[in-house]
This record gives structure tokens, sequence and C-alpha cells, in this order.
């Protein structure tokens, strides 16, 4: 797996490869900072002044009720939506709002959508070798052929996400928790810093979802992990920081216990 | 020169004097017509001269027959005009039967041509017509000679219109004036003109000979003649402009109403109909079929046929909407570029149909009578066909805006617009809706063929030359935009308008999309899009 | 990791070959057939021989190869990437007019005016050249531009527009726009290009006569390998890492950018080779066919392309050629027996197709075969 610490080379990013030359730097702590994010759609304020830090190697929690901002905010952290003010930057030299999603995805940020989405028309395998890193411009990948490095790092995906029977089937036919793994799996061979990830055991079976929390807990550490989630016995068991959003802003920061006696949580979560 | 001069200024006071008289005069005396046919071109200009100085209608018909060479002499030297068959005697106006076989054409050369001319033209200006004398005033040369002539013509003319132009001459004639004071005068009176006449009456004052001499002596008058110039100038910029505004938004509405059952199709439903075109066209075809069925059964009520097409047309159109959704479209929601293919299938499919029952060939639809000529606005005639449209394509966005904001079928619409999943729990029922909004924007795109054969050539190919206009305007809207729509169709029409005089029909319209496509650029959304939540996928 | 490596327990994406011997072998077959066999056919055995081959029939075949082509092309933009080009039309009478331009340049003296210039710019009263029809007399230059006209188009307009994120309908719709610009631009006389009339009346092609059956069946041979030619490269593309992201940027766009591709380039490069591909093959088209005008860059004409790939099945390698063949055989059958009912056919075919066939021919005999294994 990924070593800390592990600098992008300045020849492996995007095509558009001026940007990000010493990799991310993270040597002051948090590897993610958000200030005073504010993002609108027609009046409707979807983050309002978010501020949120989050630690190298932490695994953090985010809930909240529909609405709160939690898919707007991963939204901004990877590019796909440009806030109207605020700043995110990524460690402690990198701002994500004057990059790209790709671009974002070569400094190494991974994101697993709501929705599993993986590639359907190939092969288990195929959507792994399109996710792994490497150099992503079209010159390259017009010759491109993998190393037998590259096939071994594929392998031990294939079997951390239990899919090595399913290694030559098209992704679209299967089962929705194993699309879920399989998006997981695309997003380790990225080998990123931080992991998004969006409702990451919706469909699974007890047993898979914990299996999943295992391997997050597993991740954590070398990697950074901000998992948005419903199911609050999966949070239970990643034991980790929570994070409450509510209007687009925090409600309220610290372990579930603490989250969970919070007035202004309850009152959010049962209403009136 | 000078005797020219001399036989005009004779003419127009002959004119005066004679009008002051004419009111007894009946005949013309038969040896001055005799004169006519003299072989001597002076006597003959004599005579026309004074023939002219009769100036009643019995002398214009004379001149007239003469110019057109009807004036004729028999063999015993009765004068006659000879017009289809028949004829008159010259001199008394009584019908002249038989008509003489011998007769010979009274013969003129083109000096005298023009003498004729100008002597008919001051004739006319005391017609009874209103319009003839309109006519008669614009075909008259600025000359000194003719201002007691245009002085008698003022004192009686009650008509506005023909006044100004009346008085735009005599400024004319009073400039060539040898005193200073006259021609001031006269540049008073033409600088209150808008027309471009004027200003080339006034422009020669201020030019200088080779030697460097103003051709205009005093600096007084020339100073009036240059700011006389400029305020005509500015006059007529502001009646330019006015007229492209007028003409800009005329285009502007026609797109707006083709584009508007679009924007119910493609923006509201997101079906992607290439065959939008076609409801147009078959909205056209349906009012020249009403027009048909009036001509060979109500021909007294013809005037009131487009009265009639416009429900047939919003029917039929509506209708082969509604089962094109029904057996082609529905199967296709979600999948755009299939649907784009099938619509532009079923699109050359009608083409064919009409091809077959209609001809190729375009048909002919004619605008009532209530609907052709115009109003005149000072120099800028307004076609009653294009106001027309403008106020009709204003209604038919009334309507449409309060159909989906005011009844309970815009809310479906609406609901299933926003979300169709949720509208289709909370009991829409989403498959009737989809069907009758798309047969609405089919019947609205009938409604624009009805209005567009009213100002354009009706054939098989009519939507062909709109649907790209219209998906380009609706496109630069905003899709699910109303107010886009509106505002993309007039400002794409004003444009247009504005641009052609500099660049050319065909060069505006690729300017335009070059435009279009850039403006995507910067906001692929279009003019007035929602900027929704971001959705995953 | 080495035993892994050597067997990893799973096929390695881009390790197989480019075409089984099978399909080796239909290539190969094809080529024979129409490198030797027609014209052979066509030029030795005499025209009394029930087995001579006309000219008609090659030049028809020629003209079927070249929208094959096509038709390939826009299967790797539509049926791969699934981008829907309503532009095609465009590259192709773009290349067609380069290269036309050339063929013009070669009448000289042959033409009605006798003069240098091309008989149309006799008829407009121009005096030499503008400035765009340097060097056309060249062949290699024409050849330059053959590629240049439609590729530069592409890229330029295909960089704005993918940049800004213009996809799926909107797209479909610009290029639409575009192909229309352009079609007025070219029936304009003062262009330069001949206005309604286009090129037509060519004499000669590299100093051969363009009429002597011989230069014919030349014209026939390179079709058919060029037609060859597009099909290993659509292959090979595909079959690359290229590939298979183009195919991903079908399917899933999203996913591909946050897995780090930035999909502009990717589709540029499928879009401008796309475009290539086709202006080429109305390269080929003009001198057989020998006349060019704007009705190719009529809007009918580039959706009657993403016809052929539809009718043959898209995203199939196969699929375009067959649906060129099939659409345009039948254009032809019915432009002569039955004209006023092509229309009603094409229009039903459009339909049909998209309700009933999604796969396309192609698609749907592989359905079978797998439903009878």
């Amino acid at each position: 797996m990924n070593t800390p610490g592990d600098d992008l080379r300045s020849g492996e990013t995007s095509g558009l490869g001026h940007m990000m030359q010493a990799g991310v730097d993270t040597s002051h702590g948090p590897i993610l900072y958000l200030e005073d994010i504010t993002v609108s759609f027609d009046g409707f304020r979807a983050l309002n002044k978010l501020t949120l830090t989050v630690e190298t190697g932490e695994l953090r929690c985010i809930i909240g009720p529909n609405g709160a901002g939690k898919t707007t905010m991963m939204d901004v952290i990877t590019g796909k939506t440009r806030p109207d003010e605020g700043t995110v930057f990524f460690g402690q030299t990198i701002d994500l709002t004057r990059f790209t999603e790709s671009e974002i995805a070569h400094a190494g940020i991974g994101r697993k959508f709501q929705k599993p989405t993986v590639f359907e028309n190939h092969t288990v395998v195929e959507n792994l070798e399109l996710a792994m890193k490497t150099d992503k411009r079209v010159r390259r990948s017009l010759r491109a052929r993998l190393s037998s490095e590259e096939i071994g790092r594929i392998g031990a995906t294939l079997d951390l996400i239990k899919l090595s029977g399913e290694a030559g089937r098209l992704a679209g036919v299967l089962s929705h928790g194993q699309k879920q793994w399989l998006e997981i799996g695309m997003l380790l061979m990225q080998e990123p810093k931080l992991l998004l990830l969006d409702e990451p055991a919706a469909g699974m079976t007890d047993h898979e979802t914990a299996r999943t929390a295992e391997l997050f807990k597993e991740l954590a550490g070398s990697h950074t992990l901000v998992v948005v989630e419903h199911d609050m016995d999966f949070i239970a068991s990643l034991a980790s920081t929570v994070t409450v959003l509510h209007e687009g802003s925090v409600l309220a920061e610290g372990t579930l216990d603490v989250v969970k006696s919070d007035e202004r949580v309850i009152e959010v979560y049962l209403g009136r | 020169m000078p005797l020219r001069l001399a036989t005009r200024v004779l003419i127009g006071l002959a004119l005066v004097f004679g009008l002051c008289a004419g009111a007894g005069a009946a005949a013309i005396e038969p040896a001055l017509l005799a004169q006519l046919t003299s072989e001597d071109a002076a006597e003959k200009g004599e005579a026309i001269d004074a023939i002219a100085a009769i100036g009643d209608e019995a002398a214009l018909a004379v001149l007239s027959a003469l110019r057109d060479g009807m004036l004729k002499v028999s063999g015993t030297g009765q004068m006659f005009i000879a017009e289809r068959g028949k004829a008159t005697d010259a001199a008394t106006g009584a019908a002249v039967d038989p008509v003489p076989d011998d007769a010979e054409k009274v013969t003129i050369n083109n000096r005298l041509r023009t003498r004729i001319e100008s002597a008919i033209g001051a004739l006319r200006i005391f017609s009874k017509d209103p319009k003839e004398r309109l006519a008669a005033v614009a075909t008259l040369t600025a000359d000194e000679a003719m201002l007691p002539a245009l002085d008698q013509a003022l004192a009686s003319e009650t008509d506005p219109a023909i006044k100004s132009a009346l008085q735009q001459v005599r400024a004319a004639s009073q400039l060539k004036s040898s005193d200073a004071a006259k021609r001031l005068a006269a540049i008073d009176v033409l600088a209150e003109s808008l027309d471009a006449k004027s200003k080339n009456l006034l422009l020669p004052l201020m030019e200088k000979s080779p030697a460097g001499e103003f051709a205009e002596p005093d600096e007084q008058v020339r100073q009036a003649a240059s700011a006389a110039v400029a305020a005509i100038e500015r006059r007529l910029a502001v009646y330019d402009y006015a007229g492209r505004v007028f003409t800009g938004l005329s285009l502007g509405s026609i797109l707006l109403l083709v584009a508007l059952g679009l924007a119910i199709t493609y923006g509201l439903l997101g079906v992607i109909n290439m065959a939008h075109g076609e409801m147009l066209m078959i909205g056209a075809y349906a009012t020249y079929a009403t027009q048909t069925v009036f001509r060979a059964y109500f021909p007294a009520a013809i005037d009131w046929y487009v009265v009639f097409a416009l429900p047939v047309a919003f029917l039929v159109a509506g209708g082969i909407g509604i089962l094109l959704e029904r057996s082609v479209i529905r199967w296709l929601y979600g999948r755009p570029l299939e649907t784009l293919l099938a619509t532009w299938g079923i699109s050359l499919f009608l083409i064919q149909l009409v091809r077959q029952l209609f001809g190729a060939q375009n048909v002919e639809v004619s605008n009532p009578t209530w609907m052709s000529g115009g109003i005149t606005v000072v120099n800028l005639v307004l076609p009653w066909n294009r106001i027309v449209i403008i106020g009709f394509s204003m209604t038919v966005l009334l309507l449409v805006w309060l159909m989906l904001t005011r009844t309970r079928l815009g809310l479906f619409v609406r609901g299933v617009t926003q979300n169709r999943t949720m509208a289709s729990c909370v009991g829409v029922p989403t498959g009737r809706v989809d069907m009758i909004a798309f047969g609405l924007g089919s019947g609205i795109a009938g409604l624009a063929g009805c209005a567009l054969s009213q100002i354009g050539n009706v054939g098989p190919e009519l939507g062909q030359s709109y649907i790209i206009d219209s998906f380009m305007v609706v496109v630069l809207g905003g899709v699910g935009q109303l107010a886009g729509t509106v505002y993309a169709a007039l400002g794409l029409g004003v444009a247009s308008k504005f641009l052609e005089p500099y660049l050319g029909a065909v060069p505006t319209k690729i300017l335009i999309l070059v435009l279009i496509i850039a403006f995507i650029q910067k906001r692929p959304q279009g003019l007035f899009a929602l900027k929704g939540r971001s959705v995953e996928t | 990791m080495n035993t892994l490596a050597t067997n990893p327990g799973f096929t390695i994406p881009g390790s197989e070959p480019l075409f089984d011997g099978r399909a080796w072998t239909a290539i190969a077959a094809f080529l024979i057939a129409t490198l030797v066999v027609v014209p052979v056919l066509f030029l030795v055995v005499p025209a009394s021989s029930s087995f001579h081959v006309s000219a008609y029939f090659v030049t028809l075949v020629g003209k079927i190869m070249c929208y094959c082509a096509v038709a390939v092309a826009m299967n790797l933009i539509w049926g791969y990437t699934g981008i829907l080009s309503l532009g095609h039309g465009v590259f192709f009478a773009l290349g067609g007019y380069a290269f036309g331009m050339y063929l013009m340049r070669m009448i000289g003296r042959e033409g009605q005016y006798q003069s240098l210039l091309p008989d149309f710019m006799v008829f407009l009263d121009w005096k030499a050249y503008p400035w765009y029809w340097s060097f056309t007399d060249h062949f290699w230059v024409a050849m330059v531009l053959v590629v240049l006209a439609p590729g530069l188009l592409a890229f330029v307009f295909g960089f704005f527009a993918f940049r800004s994120r213009i996809k799926g309908v909107y797209f479909s719709i610009i290029t639409q726009a575009l192909t229309f610009a352009f079609m007025l631009l070219f029936f304009r006389n003062d262009t330069g290009f001949g206005g309604n009339n286009g090129f037509t009346d060519f004499k000669r092609i590299l100093g051969y006569r363009i009429a002597d059956p011989h230069t014919r069946a030349a014209l026939f041979a390179l079709t058919a390998a060029y037609l060859m030619a597009c099909l290993v490269l659509s292959r090979a593309l595909i079959r690359s890492k290229t590939g298979r992201v183009l195919t991903a940027i079908r399917d899933s766009e999203n996913r591909l950018m946050f897995s780090g591709y930035n999909p502009l380039w990717y589709k540029l490069f499928v879009w401008t080779l796309s475009a290539v591909l086709c202006g080429i093959a109305g390269a080929l088209y003009v001198p057989q066919v020998g006349i060019i005008n704007p009705g190719e860059m009529s809007a009918a004409n580039s959706i009657e392309i993403a016809v052929w790939v539809a009718v043959g099945g898209r995203g199939t390698l196969l699929g375009p050629l067959v649906g060129a063949s099939l659409v345009n055989g039948a254009k032809s059958y019915f432009t002569q027996s039955f004209p006023e009912y092509w229309l009603f056919f094409l229009g039903l075919l459009f339909i049909l197709v998209t309700l009933f066939l999604p796969k396309g021919v192609v698609g749907w005999f592989r359905e079978k075969r797998k439903a009878a294994a």
C-alpha cells in the first residue's frame, strides 16, 4: 500500500501539470482546511460559512439531515462546485478552488459517490486499471501496457475487496454491495491521501458493513478518511470524531456519544 | 435657358390665373389643339404650355394622352383621344363614334416629353384625389418658376402630409432664389424635413468649386445649411433606428412564436423534438386548407378565414403531436440522443407526407385584406401583418404563461419537470401530463405555423428553415425558462436586424451563430438558467 | 509479485490480440476482392462477359466504401465515446473541398472559358485565385489541407465546446448549428468555393485522366485499402487504454474525472481524429463521384451518418460498415425505383431502429447468438 508522505512527483501530475509541484504539504497538521465556505443556489444557501478542519491520518464522520450540505461540501472539495466565498486548502499549500476535478484527483483526493459509480461496461479488472495511479494523459494511455508490478497491485486490490472471483465480469452485473466495494477498490488504486466516502455502507449486508468498517480503520493513519453516513451503527463501529452539519454549517463536533447528547443536535434530528 | 425659364414662369402664372378662372372653362379651343399638330417644335411647345395653363381636367387628359401617344388626329382634322377602342373628342370630351380609321398619332420628341411631364406634374397637384396630389408633388422638381403655383396649391391644401411635401418643394425652389433672405427661410423649412432628399438639396450649398469659391456665396446661409443638415441627419438616424427596432421586434416575435412550443417540449419536458419545425409546417398547411375551404364554400367570409384557421392549426398540430408522443416519443424518455434521431425520422416522414398530399411546390396563402397594407408613421411604413404577428405572439406568450402558472396542468407540468419521481409519488399522472404538454407544445407550433403562413412561403420544407433558429433561441435563453426564451428571441431578432445593414443577411446569420456558441462558453446553462444543486452523475 | 504477474488469475487488459485468425482472414479476403478481383473484372474482362463489372458498380461501391469510412469515424465519437455529432457532414465536405481545389486547378485551360481560373471564378469576373487557394495545385499541399481543414476546425470547435463541458443533446445541437453556418458560407459565391454548384467537371488527377477506367479502378482500390486501415486503426484505438477511457467517458464521465482523467483531451483527441478520418474519406469520394457542392453540408446529410451507425450497431466494430452499406444500398435502390418513397423509408428507419433495434443489426445478431448459445 501507500506510504504516508509519498510526494507526488511532478512528472506524474495531470496534463496541465503546472500545479502541485511539491505535492501535498501536511507538515503542520491538517490535511484539509475549509474556511467560511458559502455556496448558494438561487438564493438557497447550501453551505453557510462552513469551517472544518481534518487532521492528517484522521477518520472523520460527517452526519446531518438531508439538505445539510454534505454532498455540496464534497462537491466543493473535489472541484465540482466553486464556492461563492471562502477558501479550501489541501495541506498547507494547495488551494483547491483553483483546480479542476481531475487535477484535484491527481493531487491525492479520491471520492466515492453516494450512488455507487463504476464503469458498468468495463470488467472489474479494467475498472481498477483505469483508476490506478499513473500518467493519465492521452499520449501515455495510447501506448500504455501494464507492468508486472501494476498487475500485482491490481491482484492485491482484488483480493482486498473480495472480487477476485469476479475479475473478468462486467461491473454492471455486480450486486449493489459489490459495486460499492469495487468503487472503494478504485479509490485505493488511485493511492489518494484523502478519501471522501459518501454513504459507503449503503446497500451492504451486515457482514459487508462490518468488513467495510474494519477496512476503514485499517486505512486510517496512512490515509485520511472523511465518511458521510446515515447508518449510526456503522458510525459507532468506526469510533471516530463526528461532525454534525446543519443548514450548511457545523452544528456540533466530538465523539458520537458527545454529539448524540447535544441538545441542538437532538432538536435538528427529532424536530419539535 | 432664359427662354425656358421665361416659359416656365409663364406656365406658373398661367396656372394660377387659369385656375382662378378655371371653374367655368369647359372646352379647349380647337385652334390650340390644332397647333399641337404643327411641324414646328417651338409652336408645339407653346401650345402645350397654353393648354397646361388652362389647368383643368380636360387639359390634363389631353396632355396625358399626348404623352402616352393616344392623342390622334383624323383625316378631317378632328382631334380625339383613343383609349381601348373608344375615342373621345379632345376639345369637347364627347364620344366619337365611329372611331375614324385614318387617324394619325400626334408625335412628340423627347424635349417636349419632359415639358409635358412637368406640365402634367404641375397640373396634378390640383387634382381632387389626395393620393394623386401626393404622387404629383413627389414628381416635382425644384424650380423658382414653380413658386406661384406652389403657393396657390399650398393655400388650398388641407392634407397635412401633402402640405408638408409641398412646403419641401417650395423650399427647394426657394433655395434657387437670388435673395439670401429667401434662401435662409427655405433652409429653415428644410431643416424640419425627414427626407434624405432635403439633405441632398442642402449639401451642394457647402461645396467648394475647384477655384476655392463656395457654391453659396453668403456665409450666414452656409452656416444655416450646415446646421440644418446636421438636424436632418439626427432625425433620420432616430427614424432609421426606430425602423430597425420594429423589424427586429417583428423577427423576434416570430422567433418567439416558433420557439415557445419548443420551450415547452424541450425546455420543460426535455424532449428534443427535431420534428418541431414540421409542426410549424403542419400549422401553415392547416391554414392553407382552411383558406381553400373558405374560398370554395364561404367566399363572402374569406377575410376572416385566418381567425378560423387558428384553432384548426392548433388542433391539427396538437393532435399529431399527441399521436407522436403516444406512439414514439414516450418510449424514448431519458434517451435524448435516440429521441433526436427518431424525431428527425418523424420530420422526414411528415415532409414527404405533405409533399404527397399537397405537392412539392409552395402553396399560396394570402393575407386577408385587413392584414395587407400598413400604417405610416412619419416616414416609416409598418406593415399590418407584422403588427398583427407581434400582437399575436404576445397574446400566445401571455396565454402560455397563464397556463403554466395559473392552472392545475401548469402546476403538474412544473412538478414533473422538477422531479418526475416525486411528482409521480404524489399522484400526478405523469404519463398524461407528458402527453398533454407535448400536445400543447405542438399545438403552439401549429399556431406559429399559421402566423408564418401570413408572412412567408408555405412549402413542405418550411419547418426546416426554422428548426435551428428555434433551438438556438431555447439554448440561448436557458432551458426551462420562459423569460429566457422571450429575451433570447427578441434579442436575437433585434440584433440580427441591426447587424444586417452592415454585414448582409448570411454573414449576420453566421455571426449570430458564432456569438451564441461563444456565449455558451461563458454560460453553458443559457441566459436565465437556474443554478441547481449539483446532481451526482 | 512476479508469479502474480505471469499468472494473475485474470485477463490483463490490452493483452488480447487485435483480431483473431478468422477476422484477419476476412480482412485479407476483402482486400483481395477489392484490390485484385474487382479491378481485373472491371478492366480486363470484356464488357460482353457476364463476369464483367460495370463502371456504375465500381463507382457505387467506391462511394459506399467512402460512406463506410465516415461511419467508422462516426462510430469512434458516437458509438464508443457517446458524443453524437451532427457535424460530420462538414468534415467530410471540407476534405472533399480541399481535394476538389486541387482537382479544379488540374483542369488547367480545359474549362469552358479556357482560363487558368475555374469557370465559376471567370464567371464572377475574378482575376486571380484568392489567397487560400495558394499552392493547391501541388498534390501534397492539397493532401495536407485534406487533413488540416477538418482537423483544425474540429480541434478549435471541440476545444471550446468540450472545455465549457457542453454535452449530450446540447453538443449535438451546436454541431448542427455549425453545419448550418458552414453550409450558408459555402453556398455564397463570394467565398470562392463555387457557390451552389460547388466543384465539378474534373479532368485530371496526378496527370491521369479522371474518367479513365484505370484511374477509377485505382481510386476504388485505394478507397478499399483506406477503409480497412480505418477499421484496423479504430480497433487498435478501442483496444488501447485510451479506448477504455473513451468508453468510460460515455458511461460515467464523472467517475472518470474524479479518477484523475481530464476528459477534455481525450474527447478532443478522438473528435479530431474522427473529423480527419472523415475528411480523408471526403477526399476519396470527390474524384469518384465527380462533384462536391454545399448540399453535402446540409443538416440532413450529417444526421444520416448517425443513422448508418445506429442501423449497423453503434459501439460495435462492424456495425458502421453494415449500416452504411445497408442504408446506402437501399438509398440507391429506392431513388432509382421509387424515388418518392425514399424519405418515407428513411424516416421510418430512423424511428424503428431507435425503438426496436437500439443495438443495431450487429448487436441484434450478437444477442441472438448469445441466446442460442
